[in-house]
């Protein structure tokens, strides 16, 4: 085996990793904002903008990932939007984790209880306070883990955007195994910068999710460890 | 120029039976792998459950397209050619058996700690136990999230049209490579997809909701 090929061809690795991880971080901070955007509509406006919202989230959840990047790629310069790959991508990975966010956060607010919102209320806070202070931030705290799941696997479904000719880290890899016909050396490297970057990731969220929410982490540990007690 | 028409819009139907088939196979094989890694990662020996554990972590922190690029391009640099539908059904049956021994572990745990004293006291193996008194609880917890885990290998067997398999996928894809009508065209496998997936989607609710109004009793 030749690895001495697929290594001297580094700053090429290098550039694939760093647009996987900007495409990933790009596409989680917009379709989060995107998703609170679509939560909030569907508890404050009236049932028809829920049923949209619902209707979303299932046409996307339902649909694979690389067609919806082809309908974007492919299908919209039909009706005269013309999108490049890397545009597409993002656009797609944000429509689609938009849609998987709002139905965990919506899992997180279903979990509010009614009380809680009535007691903000009463304490004389506007819709909107309640709203972020009341439902949304101990939604997410509790939502936490299965978002940062979510993250961690459109990060590796990123990998489809080379479908688009995107030079993100399985593109590159294309390119690689093309220039030096070491497939399986190339595959293994890719394959290993893949799971080290999904270890990252997956370390990188908890940290972030104990400093974004730190009340609620340290009520985890204090159950955790009343647990292990008993 | 072709356009796109009945005879092209039933080559894309029929090429769905495809994508059927193949979630079937790696369904089925997947689900064979998958609940003996799950049964591993449960075991006595510590060496068999860091094994399956850390099988189960690789799969599942790689993208299904680098299994199957390995299992297609990198095995037939090695000299051993897999033909695509065997490369693709290799590849998504490992898929399936990461996801599922983690979904199925778990479905085991939840089952009280108590029926496998309980089984032990009556003098069950372990194998009795698993038979008798663990699986059927488990199977019944694990429904919900398994049938969930169905309607993604659906939409991933999407990406196995890259090592030239026809699915569903392709056939849109070769039906725009001769019309050009892609918006059209990518609208019908999407709804073929939907049509597969949101009843899947549905069920697997539905099914969470039955068991969690036996449990509320």
């Amino acid at each position: 085996m030749l690895f001495q090929d697929v290594f001297s061809k580094w700053p090429m690795i290098l550039n694939g990793v760093w647009l996987t991880i900007a495409l990933s971080f790009v596409a989680i901070g917009l379709g989060l904002v995107l998703a609170t955007a679509m939560t909030a509509l569907r508890s404050l406006a009236g049932s028809w903008a829920g049923y949209i919202v619902d209707a979303y989230v299932e046409l996307m959840r339902n649909t694979p990932f690389l067609v919806q990047l082809f309908m974007i790629f492919f299908g919209l310069p039909q009706l005269g939007i013309r999108l490049n790959g890397l545009e597409a991508s993002v656009l797609a990975m944000t429509l689609n984790l938009a849609a998987y966010a709002t139905e965990i956060i919506r899992a997180g607010v279903d979990s509010i209880h009614k009380s809680q919102i009535e007691a903000g209320l009463a304490l004389a806070m506007t819709k909107w306070q309640v709203l972020k202070h009341v439902v949304l931030q101990p939604a997410f705290a509790r939502v936490w883990p299965a978002l940062s799941s979510q993250f961690v696997l459109m990060m590796l479904a990123s990998s489809i955007c080379s479908f688009v000719s995107v030079q993100e880290l399985s593109g590159t890899a294309a390119i690689i195994e093309q220039d030096t016909f070491r497939s399986f050396e190339t595959y293994i490297v890719v394959t290993v910068l893949y799971l080290v970057l999904a270890l990252s990731f997956k370390l990188f969220l908890n940290w972030l999710g104990r400093k974004l929410f730190p009340q609620v982490s340290g009520l985890a540990r204090l159950t955790e460890a009343h647990g292990e007690a008993a | 120029m072709q356009t796109f028409g009945w005879p092209e819009a039933l080559f894309i139907l029929r090429s769905a039976g495809w994508t059927l088939a193949l979630t079937a196979i790696a369904f089925f094989i997947g689900s064979i792998v998958g609940g003996a890694f799950a049964i591993m990662r449960l075991s006595r020996l510590r060496w068999l459950r860091r094994f399956a554990a850390g099988y189960i972590l690789v799969i599942q922190s790689i993208p299904v397209l680098m299994v199957l690029f390995m299992s297609y391009y990198g095995l037939s640099a090695l000299g051993i050619e897999l033909p695509p539908f065997l490369a693709a059904s290799a590849s998504l049956s490992i898929y399936v058996s990461a996801y599922l021994a983690e979904i199925w572990r778990g479905s085991i745990e939840s089952v009280p700690r108590q029926q496998w004293e309980a089984s032990a006291s009556l003098a069950h193996t372990t194998a009795q136990t698993y038979r008798h008194v663990i699986l059927p609880q488990a199977i019944r917890i694990s429904l919900p999230p398994t049938v969930g885990f169905l309607v993604q290998l659906v939409k991933n067997t999407s990406i196995v049209q890259v090592v030239g398999f026809v699915d569903l996928m392709r056939a849109g894809m070769l039906v725009n490579n001769a019309t050009y009508q892609a918006f059209q065209i990518f609208t019908l496998v999407g709804a073929i997809y939907f049509a597969i997936c949101f009843p899947l989607s549905r069920l697997s609710r539905h099914l969470e909701k039955v068991m969690n109004a036996s449990r509320s009793h």
